[in-house]
């Protein structure tokens, strides 16, 4: 099967099928935190959580901000919400559309 | 029951509408190529305007334009060309409104009487897709608008 270039979507339902980084929002949710604490507070390796909030930066689901020698990582949801709110919004113009097209169809079935 | 249309963005340069319609392909395919037809159904009237021209040159090559208005006023203007004409099946077109336009492929696909619609936009890049998605919050912005300027002119 050809592999299409994941959607952000995607990018977001796999980065949240892992515990851990399920874990990681949660507490970003209460607090920024350096990746430094995070790794702690997950008993992980440095290299390990910064895999995991490479993947949850990747989604957009996090944003990180290096200030000095420490990163530090807060939520990035608004900008998920956002698109989703878009998309939203142009499905709902097409749904509009389409329920005028039914009744142009059914019109025309009957000719 | 109404079918339900559905919207997934399928990566940063792919917007993907799809939608079952219950009549055969070529009735589906015509509603969406005959002028007198697109007119009926192209501007909801939740939208609060007509389509006041609707040109279209059917064929690979050809040229189409779709001008929005409210009573004889036009406010929005649709472009492009044809790329493919395959009745019943497939239409392609381009959208050259802006320089971000994406390129449209409609396949029609019939199954037992039912027309499985899928409408896949391509965009030229990520930006000029999330201009297009950020540009619905602008129509809408540019609607309320247009309310505020009608409650002015109807204000004492």
């Amino acid at each position: 099967m050809v592999q299409y270039s994941q959607t952000s979507f995607d990018a977001s339902f796999a980065a949240l099928s892992d515990a851990t980084r399920r874990g990681v929002l949660e507490q970003l949710g209460r607090a920024d935190a350096s990746i430094t604490d995070l790794a702690e507070k997950f008993h992980m390796t440095l290299t390990g959580m910064k895999k995991h909030v490479g993947v949850l930066e990747q989604a957009g689901l996090v944003t990180t901000e290096k200030v000095g020698r420490v990163r530090t990582c807060k939520l990035g949801l608004r900008r998920l919400e956002e698109e989703a709110a878009w998309i939203e919004r142009y499905r709902q113009l097409w749904s509009a559309r389409f329920d005028e097209l039914d009744k142009v169809i059914e019109k025309l079935k009957w000719k | 029951m109404k079918n339900p249309t559905k919207a997934e963005r399928k990566s940063e340069r792919e917007l993907v509408i799809s939608r079952t319609f219950d009549a055969p392909s070529h009735i589906v395919f015509e509603a969406w190529t005959n002028p007198k037809l697109l007119k009926l159904w192209w501007a909801p009237k939740s939208m609060g305007m007509s389509l006041v021209t609707c040109d279209i040159d059917l064929r690979a090559g050809g040229s189409y334009r779709f001008e929005f208005g409210k009573g004889s006023s036009v406010s929005m203007a649709f472009f492009g060309k044809y790329l493919e004409v395959t009745p019943p099946s497939r239409l392609v077109w381009t959208n050259e409104e802006s320089d971000g336009g994406s390129v449209t492929t409609l396949t029609f696909e019939e199954q037992a009487g039912k027309t499985q619609l899928v409408m896949h936009e391509l965009y030229p890049s990520k930006e000029a897709l999330d201009a297009t998605l950020a540009g619905m919050e602008g129509g809408m912005a540019e609607t309320l608008a247009q309310l505020d300027e009608l409650l002015l002119t109807l204000s004492p």
